[in-house]
């Protein structure tokens, strides 16, 4: 590589402020149409993305409305939401509530794991998981998405209220491999078991949150809105 | 960086192929080692990371190439930063908007294409002191070998470490796989075997290559 070495003559700083400004003039415009072109379809993508995982955590869903989860109570909303999560409510064809998905997350070995799971609001449990991000390590870590033997702590997994209906009655844990005794414990995947806690964590975390209201506002989930899509 | 222009080289075939074998980044140059290692645990993974690495150097270099008589010495540095981060961001959200499963595989190191060492020794050692045309044959030449390379290890380690190929399973489902190809200590290993090869295949045949080690004699 160059390493410059004739030294270079003084320059006026006003030729430095104005080469910068140049250059940076030129990458905003660059950055800022790249932006405009690709940010319909990025926000496609992701609609689509949540869509396909919806719809893998409620397999019996044909349609879903999303509905923002405020202190007021819920809202729908066809938007992503600023104001609070959201909740995504599928209908099977004759337009019952058949479950309820939600976004949880939490910290793995290596990054945040994101994960969508579905609330069946009859059994009072947690029905099934999709991994929606996770950058934890390849063959161990990411076993989480498709070991079988954990993919079943999933099937009806705990999610029971209190008797004040405030929060629930058994946290969500995850347990050592081997030793889930409880409806309400996850059996952590041997050798995984940061990215298997993470799981139970992110469970834990948003259950406590949305099953109240959702619980407390079902009425309101159970109608299915007339346009919903 | 003001550099006298009089006398250019002529653009001949070795500027294209001198990143795809002479200064391949990757097995030669031993450049750009961080993206090497961290995403090549997949076929697809490397061959992205190539492809938009490839279009950060061509990009990125052009208009360094461009403004090269512009550009005073003192902040030739931050003015290749600010262009390279900006092409970077533009690939971010192609990326993004050709597909987020492709996007979440890659994470970080899309970001981190910004600091990664071929583009701006490729943009300081030839950007900065040669035309337009030159220096897009060149990055193109420099990103196709950096893709090869990546891809070299990528498919050992994938065919390996997950025994499929751009996601198709290669082996029946009894296949234990691997997994230490996929993980860090896999990437030092094939990485290790194809320098190897290499470096084996250029000792071996002297004569052939003495066409590249002339013009490496009086290269840069």
């Amino acid at each position: 590589m160059n390493t410059g070495a004739t030294v270079p003559p003084a320059v006026s700083s006003r030729r430095l402020v104005a080469t910068l400004g140049l250059t940076a003039l030129i990458s905003g415009v660059l950055i800022v149409s790249a932006y405009e072109i690709t940010q319909p379809r990025i926000e496609e993508n992701k609609r689509l993305a949540l869509e396909q995982a919806v719809y893998q955590v409620l397999p019996a869903a044909t349609t879903r409305h999303s509905f923002v989860v405020t202190p007021a109570g819920l809202i729908p909303t066809d938007s992503p939401t600023p104001d609070g999560p959201a909740v995504h409510a599928g209908y099977d064809p004759a337009g019952r509530l058949v479950g309820i998905a939600a976004e949880a997350s939490a910290r793995g070995y290596q990054d945040i794991i994101r994960l969508l799971y579905a609330y069946s609001p009859e059994c009072e449990c947690i029905t099934a998981i999709s991994v929606l991000r996770n950058n934890d390590t390849p063959g161990i870590g990411d076993k989480i998405t498709k070991d079988p033997e954990f993919r079943a702590n999933f099937k009806a997994l705990a999610a029971r209220l209190n008797p004040e209906r405030t929060a629930l009655a058994h946290a969500i844990v995850t347990v050592k491999h081997g030793k889930k005794t409880e409806a309400w414990q996850i059996d952590a995947i041997s050798g995984a078991t940061i990215s298997s806690r993470a799981v139970g964590k992110a469970l834990n975390d948003s259950a406590q949150l949305l099953v109240p209201k959702v619980q407390a506002q079902l009425v309101v989930l159970e109608q299915k809105p007339r346009e919903g899509k | 960086m003001t550099m006298p222009t009089g006398q250019q080289p002529p653009l001949t075939l070795d500027t294209f192929l001198q990143g795809i074998w002479r200064d391949n980044p990757v097995l030669v140059l031993m450049l750009g080692m961080c993206p090497t290692m961290a995403v090549t645990n997949s076929v697809q993974n490397s061959l992205a990371m190539g492809l938009a690495t490839t279009f950060v150097l061509i990009g990125s270099n052009a208009l360094v190439s461009l403004l090269r008589k512009l550009v005073p010495g003192a902040v030739r540095i931050a003015t290749y930063i600010v262009i390279i981060a900006a092409f970077t961001t533009v690939v971010d959200y192609a990326i993004q908007g050709v597909s987020l499963a492709l996007y979440n595989a890659l994470g970080a190191f899309i970001s981190l294409i910004v600091v990664n060492c071929i583009i701006l020794g490729r943009a300081e050692a030839y950007a900065s002191k040669r035309p337009v045309l030159h220096t897009v044959v060149n990055a193109a030449g420099m990103g196709i070998g950096f893709t090869l390379g990546l891809v070299m290890l990528g498919s050992v380690r994938e065919i390996l470490g997950s025994g499929s190929f751009l996601g198709v399973a290669l082996f029946g489902a009894d296949f234990q796989p691997w997994v230490i190809m996929v993980l860090p200590p896999g990437g030092f290993f094939v990485l290790g075997a194809w320098l190897l090869l290499f470096s084996w295949l250029r000792r071996r045949k002297p004569k052939s290559s003495a066409l590249s080690v002339a013009v490496r004699s009086h290269g840069l």
